[in-house]
């Protein structure tokens, strides 16, 4: 089953690179843009007996830092 | 003083700290590879070196820190061993929890290789006796991600207890509270960005890291 883990950096922690990208985004004109933040995107195939909490278990032990980062599982639609 | 270097896939200053050990200690550190579960016996020191474990993926230090090794640098912690952390062995004993916060990138985005003047913040600690309360010295760095970052519960706790050994005296990479350097609680784990491994000799052009070294050697051989 396919899961998604996106890993962020929490409100308040600096983020360099979206700020370099924000500025990229502006020398190309877009001057919209307001704020951007970077995370990290990450697919996990997973087997059907892996829970919600286990994969959670897997954010908080290596996929997260914690410290300066937050994460959000979004499961797939299983497939009828 | 028996000493031992860790060595993971993209170490790449573990000579230059075996070779530190070595001209400091008279003896040559025993090189562990990531691998092992055990540590050799009776060490006094485990240095973990700088480089790019694991090339840095995911996270700076966070492959690295679930190598086997490291249950058994995390024991010997325990046990009151010294553990020497500098630049990615800094960010594994982050990543390890065997110190409070991480390192992100740099401020400033860029990699910073240069010297980096700073002040000696705690000289109460085994790693730090040598030199003077306040002292300015000056010790490399070379580093992308030196960035070090705490909630300010964490840093006033750090603060607090006399915890950051090291201060960069000019802000390089955006640390909160210009912090180079901490201790953990028991102060005989010391993570650090910059390079103490690279000034040892006259011929590396300035020699402000080789008290760390001997502080060491002194703590271990008459112990307080």
């Amino acid at each position: 089953m396919k899961t998604r883990v996106y890993v962020t950096l929490k409100n308040g922690v600096l983020d360099p690179q979206g700020k370099a990208i924000h500025h990229a985004l502006e020398g190309l004109g877009f001057s919209g843009v307001n704020d951007v933040r970077a995370g990290k995107l990450i697919e996990l195939d997973l087997d059907p007996g892996v829970g919600e909490a286990e994969v959670e278990d897997m954010c908080r032990k290596l996929l997260a830092n914690t410290v300066i980062e937050n994460f959000r599982i979004e499961r797939a639609e299983p497939t009828a | 003083m028996r000493s031992a270097v860790i060595v993971f896939p993209g170490s790449n200053c573990d000579r230059d700290m075996a070779e530190a050990l070595r001209l400091v200690t008279g003896r040559a550190p025993a090189m562990v590879w990531h691998r092992e579960s055990e540590l050799p016996q009776g060490l006094d020191l485990v240095a973990i070196p700088g480089g790019f474990s694991y090339g840095d993926y995911l996270r700076s230090g966070a492959m690295a820190a679930q190598s086997p090794v490291m249950r058994a640098v995390r024991d010997a912690a325990d046990r009151g061993t010294f553990v020497l952390g500098v630049c990615n062995g800094f960010q594994v004993l982050t990543e390890s929890h065997l110190l409070p916060g991480a390192l992100m990138r740099n401020a400033g985005l860029s990699f910073v290789c240069r010297d980096a003047p700073l002040t000696v913040e705690n000289s109460q600690s085994a790693f730090t006796a040598r030199y003077g309360a306040g002292e300015a010295i000056s010790v490399p760095v070379a580093h992308h991600d030196g960035n070090y970052q705490a909630d300010a519960d964490t840093l006033d706790r750090l603060e607090g207890e006399g915890r950051v050994a090291f201060r960069y005296a000019a802000d390089i990479n955006g640390s909160a509270r210009s912090i180079a350097g901490i201790l953990n609680e028991a102060g005989n784990v010391l993570g650090m960005m910059p390079h103490p491994e690279r000034a040892v000799e006259p011929a590396h052009g300035r020699t402000d890291g080789r008290r760390l070294f001997e502080g060491l050697l002194e703590a271990v051989l008459q112990p307080a």
